[in-house]
Formats: structure tokens, sequence, C-alpha cells
């Protein structure tokens, strides 16, 4: 058994600091782990957000050396523990105490998605090929991971007039839904902000599940809005004939 | 002196999982303005954390499938200890609350035909669980959610309600707390519904996360409410026991429906040799056979690996304990050699990155290792088999936290359908009773002081202990001398640490401020997780045979008296808890039919099931 430094940060909305804590590893600890031996021995206010400890519920984002995680998931032999290591809140949201950032931002924007919205009179039959691309949206546990890295929001704090990579891939299983007919065009182009993102795929790196986050859910809804409101053929057409939501070019593979 | 906020709701649910979820909604649609209070974030409830799928005799894969079978297969499975009326409505309601949730949006893999897929599990005798590859929870909780906020809850997000409040014996409302500022909250409410999940946590080694410290239990008692078939925990046949940190984690009972295979460290598949009387004939006989059914024959009986969780986790204490177990302790779980990479890594992808991740091994490579773990409590707060409400008049259950449904045992993914069958019913009888309260709000006042008072002691009482200290203690205590094996002596010595415990969780010191304080959380946390460790112990001491979820070392067979018999917890006028045998309700004669049915060949030929 060895022992490792932590450098956890304990504060609030006005500021804190990094202190050390001495905790002993055993094999196969994640950074978690650290967290709760700390609280149970040394600093038992020391706030920290958890649940499922299993990778399934994303409470425990934070930045592990720098790089944002769930601190369930990260295991203390994938990192270097012979220097310090520091464990501090996502940056984006302001912090509560300690560990535990405040993320009730991303609810409220969430309510600027329309819900789920069935055609009528539908029967309910849907090929696994043309749900495949909804369920790997589907997976996403909000851990808010993706939110924290994206530049939008994390350097330039625009949370007004822009959802952020989760509520885009949440508008993604929705308007790629083979039984949805709701258009929620208009919002991504307007206050759900989706012409700030400029593809640098730092939320599809981070995120715990591997969701394709930019090529499979943002580049497609991209283009969407591009086809809906930039493409002057289509424009002329529309105007002739009024618009009406896209058909799901995947339905096809229904008849297969 | 200390200062609140006022709240009023006609209906209060205490509980965002699937059940909380769900009797939100419905109290809703009946016209109710609602609270929502939730201990964690919304979404994360420990609902999340379900993996194998719901069960509901859709009959999307085998036709032949009906409420009628699941209805027996059910009773079976719980040693025909469950409520049948409970059991009756949740196997009719099942399929409908499935297709509901797809019209809100739940997205379930799908059969060739393009309908709901389904899948087998432990006890069920067809196809039968509605699933999203092995995160079916996830499915349904965020469903929920999304469906909860369209319909406008008001979610009050990592709160945690102390106490309920009564005037006149009737629940008129909570007192609670924001963990995020520590301020203190009152819930006026003209109806309560518990939807808070199980107690997994006053075990050392469970699948269950923080939250499921049996706060609802211990807050039903307090006000009168009586808890039934407390004895009955579920030991899961497989949670991870390697690395030491992650043990108790759960791997899916999917992997045995998928065709994963149980063996011993000689290579042995030794669920062969642990059929129970009850299910003989029921199952595969050798490997050819269980390989057939694995392949799709029809004529093939089901493998053994596929006993109910009862059954399974004792088998494999019994081969560690024999010393033919694993290296870490378990049994070997093999699906390496079953299936293909490509589909393990479809059908079971949480499976394949929490072991790649946290135990450092290709489940489509190598056996995992596998141990029972706390997983699920079958007993809970008694209700009214059709509205789900407590003998205290306001109080509803529903979920986990509620009881008779499961008998002895549960089947694997019977939990996900009795969340939202009896989530719903829970909401409208609330929502019912609420709207004939015509009365003013009543809330005593004096009580919420001295609730108060009580919560915040912790904070002026510095020579107290450590709160964490006082859970390990607890929790390894309860795991020792009321685990999966027990036997008189040992749930003896556990009342009397338990006693002791007991004093001790209001002698507890806290230090920092009441901001996000996870010390105090815990020190207030222990005072109701004693209190229902303490029904958990008693109610196992009153039981003398084995049955389901609650196995005697010194009693090891089932005894046809407790056959009949549920056990019935209540709390005195004087605060000490009994326990009160009651005989099983009646259960009438075409019902008791379809139940005691020998196999599904007699089913379908006495009752046309």
């Amino acid at each position: 058994m060895s022992t490792v430094t932590f450098k956890v940060f304990r504060g609030d909305r006005n500021g804190g600091e990094l202190k050390d804590y001495t905790v002993e590893v055993q094999e196969g600890m994640v950074v978690l782990d650290a967290i709760h031996q700390i609280q149970a021995e040394q600093a038992p206010d020391l706030a920290c957000r958890w649940n499922c400890k299993a990778g399934k519920c994303g409470s425990c984002g934070a930045e592990v050396n720098g790089k944002p995680t769930l601190m369930c998931m990260t295991r203390l032999d994938t990192i270097d523990t012979s220097k310090p290591v520091t464990v501090r809140p996502m940056k984006t949201f302001p912090v509560i105490r300690d560990l535990a950032t405040d993320v009730k931002w991303n609810y409220e924007a969430n309510k600027k998605i329309k819900p789920f919205t069935p055609a009528p009179g539908t029967d309910w039959i849907m090929f696994q090929e043309d749900v495949d691309r909804v369920q790997e949206f589907r997976k996403c546990i909000e851990c808010f991971l993706c939110q924290n890295v994206c530049h939008v929001l994390r350097e330039h704090d625009e949370k007004t007039g822009f959802i952020g990579p989760r509520l885009l891939v949440r508008t993604a299983s929705l308007e790629m839904h083979p039984l949805d007919v709701e258009n929620r065009l208009d919002m991504l182009k307007n206050e759900g902000g989706i012409g700030y993102c400029n593809i640098t795929k730092c939320c599809t790196e981070v995120c715990p599940e591997h969701i394709h986050i930019t090529d499979n859910a943002i580049i497609p809804l991209k283009e969407r809005v591009v086809d809906e409101y930039y493409d002057p053929v289509l424009g002329f057409f529309r105007r002739l004939f009024g618009s009406k939501k896209r058909a799901e070019p995947s339905g096809q593979a229904a008849d297969d | 002196m200390e200062s609140y906020t006022t709240y009023d709701y006609d209906v209060l649910v205490i509980g965002a999982g699937g059940a909380g979820l769900r009797a939100a909604i419905a109290a809703i649609e009946k016209g109710a303005r609602v609270g929502v209070v939730t201990k964690s974030l919304l979404g994360k409830a420990h609902t999340v954390m379900a993996e194998g799928g719901m069960a509901a005799a859709m009959g999307n894969v085998r036709s032949e499938d009906n409420w009628k079978v699941h209805f027996r297969d059910t009773l079976k499975g719980g040693g025909m200890l469950n409520n049948w009326k409970m059991v009756e409505n949740y196997t009719k309601e099942a399929p409908d609350r499935v297709r509901e949730l797809e019209q809100w949006g739940a997205v379930f893999d799908r059969t060739p035909d393009g309908k709901i897929n389904q899948r087998n599990f432990g006890g069920h005798s067809y196809p039968r669980l509605a699933h999203v590859g092995d995160r079916t929870g996830l499915e349904l909780i965020r469903t929920l959610q999304d469906h909860a906020v369209k319909m406008g809850i008001n979610a009050h997000m990592e709160t945690t309600i102390y106490r309920l409040l009564t005037e006149g014996g009737a629940v008129v409302g909570a007192l609670g707390f924001n963990r995020q500022t520590g301020e203190f909250l009152v819930f006026r409410a003209k109806a309560v519904v518990l939807a808070t999940g199980g107690l997994g946590r006053i075990y050392q080694i469970t699948s269950n996360s923080w939250e499921c410290t049996g706060d609802g239990f211990s807050l039903a008692s307090m006000v009168g409410a009586d808890l039934i078939d407390m004895e009955f925990i579920q030991f899961h046949p497989t949670g991870m026991v390697w690395p030491p940190s992650v043990m108790g984690i759960l791997v899916t009972e999917g992997v045995r429906g998928e065709g994963g295979v149980l063996k011993n460290s000689e290579g042995k598949r030794f669920m062969f040799d642990n059929v129970p009387e009850r299910y003989k004939g029921e199952f595969a006989e050798t490997e050819e056979e269980a390989e057939r059914w694995l392949q799709g024959d029809r004529n093939a009986r089901r493998p053994p690996e596929l006993l109910t969780r009862d059954v399974v986790a004792r088998a494999i204490r019994k081969e560690v304990n024999e010393g033919r177990g694993s290296p870490h302790g378990g049994a070997y779980l093999d699906i390496a050699s079953r299936r293909p990479a490509d589909y393990i890594k479809k059908k079971l992808p949480s499976m394949y990155h929490q072991f790649m991740k946290l135990g450092n091994l290709d489940i489509t490579k190598e056996p995992m290792e596998v141990g029972p773990t706390c997983h699920y409590v079958m007993g809970g707060i008694r209700v009214d088999p059709d509205t789900q409400a407590t003998n205290v008049p306001g109080l509803y259950a529903a979920g986990e936290v509620a009881g008779g449904l499961h008998g002895a045992n549960r089947l694997g993914g019977n939990s996900l359908s009795d969340l939202v069958v009896f989530g719903r019913r829970a909401g409208m009888a609330a929502a019912e009773y609420a709207a004939k309260q015509t009365g003013s709000y009543q809330v005593d006042e004096a009580q919420v002081r001295a609730y108060i008072a009580e919560a915040l002691q912790p904070f002026n009482n510095p020579q107290g202990e450590n709160p964490f200290a006082l859970m390990k203690e607890l929790r390894a205590t309860m795991q020792k001398n009321a685990g999966i094996m027990r036997e008189e002596n040992e749930l003896k010595t556990q009342l009397e640490i338990l006693a002791n415990l007991k004093k001790r969780a209001w002698n507890t010191s806290v230090s920092g401020g009441r901001a996000y304080n996870p010390g105090w959380h815990t020190a207030l946390d222990m005072r109701l997780m004693v209190e229902i460790s303490e029904a958990v112990v008693l109610a196992a001491l009153a039981r003398k045979e084995s049955r389901g979820g609650h196995a005697r070392l010194d009693y090891p067979d089932p005894d046809p008296t407790f056959a009949k018999l549920n056990h019935i917890i209540r709390r005195s006028s004087d605060g000490t808890l009994n326990v009160v045998a009651e005989p099983l309700p009646e259960m009438p004669e075409d019902r008791r039919k379809i139940a005691e049915a020998k196999d599904l060949k007699e089913l379908s030929d006495k009752v046309g099931a």
C-alpha cells in the first residue's frame, strides 16, 4: 500500500484554495474512493456530489489534474500519483461548495427544447436500424462534462443564447426519432445558438459514454438549419409550396 | 430563531426515481398541484442504475406469454408470500405502462418486426423484459423526467426530508432541508406519496447508491405506518468482487439472460446441481439441452443459471464456502465463450465498459468474477393493493419502499414495471384523496420547531462521534449478523448492537457549516438507518424458516406454517417495534389455480393461459 497526496479545492462561490490530504491507496481505487476516504477520516464537511459509483448517473464530474472526468471511473493507476493529484470542481458552473457545482442552468436551458411529439395515429413500429442513432444520444447520463469543456460556455459564458452540447444532443435525439413530428430548427438557430459551435470536438473528447456528439448530433443538426434557412433553391420552393418537416432519409431502411 | 420557507402542495411526492416521477405525473393529470422532493439532482435517482429491463407480458417475442403466466412466475418466485391482488394488478397493467413510456419518447430495443424487444431473465417463463441494452433504468428515468418536466412538475432538487408532519393522526406534510444551503423547508400537503426506494446502504456490500438509506420505511414507521415482510432482502447473485473499491457494484442478470454461464474454480457449471425441488422439471438438465435453448430450440428447457436470484446467490456462496470459489472469493461468470465480442458489446455495453475501466478486464475475452451483493428489499410499507394507501390517512407509498408485490423474492425485471404501475396508482389515489381535503393546510408549528432543533443538534455537540465511523460500523455488523445467511444468535447479537448504535446515532458531532455538508447529512441518515435495520432484524428473528431472500442456517428449509404468514412490523405507542404474524390475504380459487399450476402445460390446459 502506498500513500498519495491530493490537493482538493475547498471553498465556495466567493473563492477558496487547494488543501492537501494524504490518502492510503489500495489496488483498484478510483479518485472518488480517495475523496470519500478524506471525507470519512479527515474532512467530514468536504462536499462532493455522487450517486452510483459506476459511471451510470453522471453526478461526480470534476477536473482531476486539469482533466474533466467522472471521479468514479478514474482509476488512480491511470494517473501519475508520484506527484500530488489536483481535484477541482467543474469550472463552467458556479461552485456551491468544494467539488459540488450549481448545474441548475442546464435544467433551465433544457426547457427551451420542445418535447417529444409523436405522429398522430402511429402504429409504433420502429426498426432497430432506425433507432440506433437515437439510442446513441439517449445513452447520455447528463454528467455535463461536455457543457463544462465547451468553450462557448466555459470561456465566453454564453448561457443565454446557447444551449451547449448536452442539449444539442438531446435535441438531436428528438429530431432524429423516427416518429417525432415537431420542428425544433427555429429554436436551434435562435435561442439554441447552434451557430456558436465551431466544431472543436472538445465535448466529444470528454464524453464518458463515448457519444459522437459533434459528428453524429451537432453537425447533422447544423446541416438541417442551413438547409432550412440558408439554401436559396429550397427557400424558393418553400415560398411556393410552404415548409414541411423533412422526411427521415433512413426511413427507407424500414422496407428491408 | 431558525427561519424556514413554506411550500403548499396538494400532493407532495418524496423521491424522484421511477415511482416518484410516475406518481407525480399521475397526480398532475388528476389536476393536483404537485411538488417532488429528491435528495439528488433530477434524473440521478437509483432507478438510473437498473440495467437488464422491465418485465411485462407483452408477448412480442413469444406470443404464448400473458398476464397469467407472469402472475404465476411472480408468485412462484416470491415463495407465494406476495399479495396476490397486487400481483394481479401489476401483471395486467405492466404492458400498458411500457407502451406508455414508448409514447412518451422511450426508445426500447426492437424485434425484427419492429416491436419492443423482450429478453430472458431469471424466473420468467418467457422472454419478457423490455430493455435498452443494459441501461434500461436510464431510459426509464430520462423518459419520465422529460415527461414530468413537460407536465410542469415543481422539483425540489437536493432536498432531504427529515420527518413527516402529522395532525390528528393524518400526514399533513413534511419537514426537510435544502442540502445545498442547509435551509429548512416546510412542505404543507394534503397527501404525501413516499417513493424513497430501498435500504441497501445498511449493508456493507451493496449495489445501492448512497441515497438508499431506507428513509421512507423509517419516516412512515415513525408516524405509525405498518411495514411488511422486512426480513426479505434480495442479495443479487452477481456483484463485482474485485477490486475492493468496486465490490458490490452490479453485474446485470442480463449477462445470464444473454447466455452467460456460472462456473466454479474447477470449471464446472454448478447450477445444474442446485435446482430446488419446486423448480424440478422446468430447467435444462444437461449442458447439451441448455446449449440448444441458447440456439433457440423451443423444446429445450432454460439453463439453470436463470433460476431465481435467491437460489443463484446461495449456490455461489456455497461454492465459495466449500473452496471452489474464484481467486477473489466469487464465482466465474462467462459470456466470452458463449457469444461473439460484437454481440456482447452491443447487448451489454455498460458491463463491457464497467469491467474494462474498473476491473481491467475484457469481458469479451475473459470470465468475470462475481459474488452476492445486497440489491433490493422485498418488504416495505404495507399498502392497499389498489390505491397504495398506507394505514395512515394521507400517506401513500410506491416502488421499492412499498411491500407486498414481491413476496419473499423479487424476479429480475419486476422492479422497473412495479415503479410505473404502482407509481401511477399511488399518484392517482393521492390526488383523489387530496381533492377531498377541503380544510386549510394544517401544520403544527411546535412540531416543526422541535424537529429543526433535533436536526441541528449535531452542530452543538462537539464531543459526539464521527457519523461516518458510525455508519461504517452499522454496515459491517449488519453484513456480518443479518446478511445473506442468518442464525438466531447472530441476529440477537445484532439487536444489541443496534440498541447501542441507536443511542450513539443521537450523539454525533459535525463540523463546518450547513451548506452541502456530507458529515451532517450522514449524521441524520444514521438516525433513520438504525430504525430500519432494527425492523429487518426483528422480522428475520421471527421467521424461523428459509424462504426466498431470508435464509436461516438454523432453519434451512421452508416451513409450511410460515408459508401462510406475513410479518407486520408495527410501532407501539411507546416507540418500540413489534412483529405481528398475520395470515396471507385469501386468494380466490380461480387465481389459486393459476398460481399453483405445476408447469406451463398445466397452466395452459387448466386455465387457458
